[in-house]
């Protein structure tokens, strides 16, 4: 059975480009690049290069990339950092809908004495600026929202929230995970002081991430150690993932335009043909999200019950539903996004690649009628559903 | 990836008795759209009184729709005696076990059945102690005045955490703050420092008023045998004592309540 992966929001698949630049680091060239010899030298400018291609994936400046090992770490270094930057600040303004990276770190904080804006948000997943602003306080240390959400893919509007942040001197961070290498940013052209990306979103391996700090950023390190990264994280650089992610920033550049149009086109056959299922419906924004994400709730039916079903046929996508995660609650985006819980625990969340074909999308919109149907058969809701 | 076994995935892909029975001698319905998982049971019996007939409505997960189609498999044939006697455990096992996260929903399938079963004899099933007030979890008045009190719950987003009430369609957001608001000037701060006969106290205190009647819900039952420092031993009697997933129970449920109510340190021990 072929796999049809409509997950690419949870991970993608690595490149056959990236797998093959970064084979020689497992084999020929395992030099350390903070060695003195030319054998460690060698791999130290490759790592130029991969910071080179990073950089100019989001028109930043080469030194103002900071390799990590994942999205995590990336949003937990520039949290940290900002709050040791102005100790005697101690509120922090994010949103109702970030990342557990994000969210379970704030929560954290608040429980260790810090205070918290959570901006809530509209039906779509839009953010409420005017709550967000009125927030911001003398005590405002940093003010962190996602670029994109991952689960209706949502575009928040962080270039003019940046901008009016900064002017109360305030420091702004996003974790931009999933906008990065799907939809164009340039650093050169922006405000956002930090930015966090993961490797493994944009065709790279697991394992690697990245923070861009603006330069003129103060900052600390989270990882001590050793002088990596001009000092600014210690530990041996993970080299082969790091070059591959070179690689990958490099593709992301050369196939953005592919992304933007390709995909989006694929994502909206998937989207219109699977809105023909009776008491279906988007959660999300669709005027105004990534290109290769859609978020559909089918009423009556549960999320875990049709990934289940689609993995049968090889489908592979994610759902907000309350069974898929262990907690009793459906996904806290949904929730914040006022979805009732009727539609939330059916939400089923594709999310596409470029190397998905129209042929895969065509095999999941004939799939999905009957394996809905199948289920809402079995409902005790849907004969008596309101008409 | 929930870790199903090959009975649960069975019973998901290839579901036996789906639909109502026609003139059904009993019908169960417990669950609803807001909870995430619902199910309806119906079932018939034949002239020599046993079940002749079970089919199941379910929406829910995949181990939700496996334990009713697998319940109203194990149900043909029984007398409705044999038929009360099913315990979730029983359903679990048919099934050769489900994820400890997914226990609830064999809890589902038997509270379906006591309801079927009380339905056949014409009785109301069990009755609800206070007024509902969450309509989408059936969550009473009662139980949020309890949780609002011992917790000092603040919030109606605290109540929701604590027993779902709020967490569905909202409408209730009004009573649940008007509860909240009889509190507020009443806040009780939980001891910090205890001596050793104040904390026994408070043990035994949280067993008899928060954890044996839970317990008991699933007919089984906790003794306390003795509190040495911050070490609790205790014997579980009745289904505990034979249930699988009894060190869950104690340590998932018990030593946290304990934890929750008396002080952090504490440490279950069954003896």
């Amino acid at each position: 059975m072929e796999t049809i992966y409509l997950d690419n929001n949870a991970t993608t698949r690595v490149a056959p480009e990236v797998v093959e630049a970064m084979m020689p680091y497992f084999s020929d060239l395992y030099g350390n690049p903070s060695s003195m010899h030319s054998f460690g030298g060698q791999v130290a400018e490759n790592i130029r290069q991969a910071r080179a291609s990073v950089a100019a994936l989001v028109g930043a400046d080469p030194s103002e990339i900071l390799f990590t090992s994942c999205g995590t770490e990336s949003d937990s270094t520039a949290i940290k950092a900002a709050l040791a930057a102005s100790p005697e600040k101690k509120h922090i303004v994010t949103t109702k809908v970030e990342h557990p990276a994000i969210k379970s770190l704030v929560e954290k904080l608040v429980a260790q004495g810090y205070r918290a804006t959570f901006v809530p948000v509209d039906r779509q997943g839009n953010l409420d600026l005017d709550t967000l602003y009125k927030s911001l306080d003398d005590e405002t240390a940093i003010v962190s929202v996602m670029w994109a959400n991952n689960e209706t893919g949502t575009i928040f509007p962080v270039e003019e929230i940046a901008a009016q942040v900064k002017k109360r001197g305030i420091v702004f961070h996003t974790d931009a995970v999933q906008a990065v290498g799907k939809i164009p940013i340039d650093m050169a052209a922006s405000t956002v002081d930090m930015l966090s990306i993961s490797g493994h979103k944009l065709h790279a391996p697991k394992g690697v991430g990245v923070l861009y700090i603006r330069k003129g950023t103060k900052f600390s390190p989270f990882l001590i150690g050793g002088h990596q990264e001009k000092g600014r994280r210690g530990g041996t650089e993970n080299v082969a993932s790091i070059i591959g992610l070179g690689k990958a920033a490099e593709l992301a550049g050369k196939n953005m335009a592919k992304e933007v149009l390709q995909v989006a086109a694929l994502r909206d056959r998937l989207e219109k043909g699977l809105l023909q299922i009776p008491n279906s419906m988007v959660n999300g924004n669709p005027e105004n999200r990534l290109p290769n994400t859609t978020n559909i709730s089918f009423e009556y039916v549960e999320g875990e019950a049709i990934l289940l079903m689609m993995n049968e046929l090889g489908i592979c996508a994610s759902s907000g539903s309350a069974c898929t995660s262990g907690s009793l609650e459906p996904s806290h985006v949904l929730r914040a996004m006022g979805v009732p819980f009727t539609a939330a625990h059916g939400s089923i969340r594709f999310s596409l690649s470029i190397y998905n074909t129209q042929a895969e999308i065509d095999f999941v919109v004939e799939k999905m009628p009957p394996l809905i149907a199948r289920l809402r058969d079995m409902s005790p809701f849907w004969a008596d559903r309101p008409r | 990836m929930w870790e199903y076994t090959g009975k649960v995935k069975d019973h998901f892909l290839n579901p036996r008795n789906v639909g109502v029975v026609e003139d059904a001698d009993g019908i169960g319905e417990v669950g609803s759209l807001a909870c995430g998982d619902a199910l309806k049971l119906s079932f018939k019996l034949g002239p020599d009184k046993t079940i002749e007939e079970a089919k199941f409505q379910t929406f829910g997960c995949a181990s939700a729709i496996a334990s009713s189609s697998v319940l109203t498999e194990m149900l043909k044939g029984m007398s409705l005696e044999e038929a009360a006697k099913v315990s979730n455990e029983d359903i679990a096992q048919a099934l050769g076990g489900l994820p400890k996260e997914k226990m609830h929903c064999s809890v589902m399938g038997r509270d379906a059945l006591e309801k079927a079963i009380s339905h056949y004899h014409g009785q109301e099933a069990k009755k609800v102690d206070g007024e509902i007030v969450c309509e989408c979890f059936g969550v009473t008045d009662k139980e949020i005045h309890r949780v609002v009190k011992e917790h000092n719950l603040s919030s109606i987003e605290d109540v929701t955490n604590y027993v779902k009430a709020g967490g569905g369609c909202e409408k209730c957001h009004g009573k649940i703050q008007e509860i909240l608001d009889s509190y507020k000037g009443d806040v009780k701060p939980k001891p910090t420092f205890m001596t050793n006969i104040k904390k026994i106290q408070l043990i035994q205190e949280t067993l008899e008023r928060e954890i044996r009647p839970t317990l008991k819900q699933d007919g089984g039952d906790i003794e306390l045998v003795d509190v040495d420092g911050d070490k609790v031993f205790v014997r579980l009697q009745g289904r505990c004592s034979t249930c699988q997933v009894s060190q869950v129970t104690l340590k998932d449920y018990v030593e946290a309540k304990l934890r929750e109510l008396v002080t952090p340190t504490l440490v279950v021990e069954e003896v």
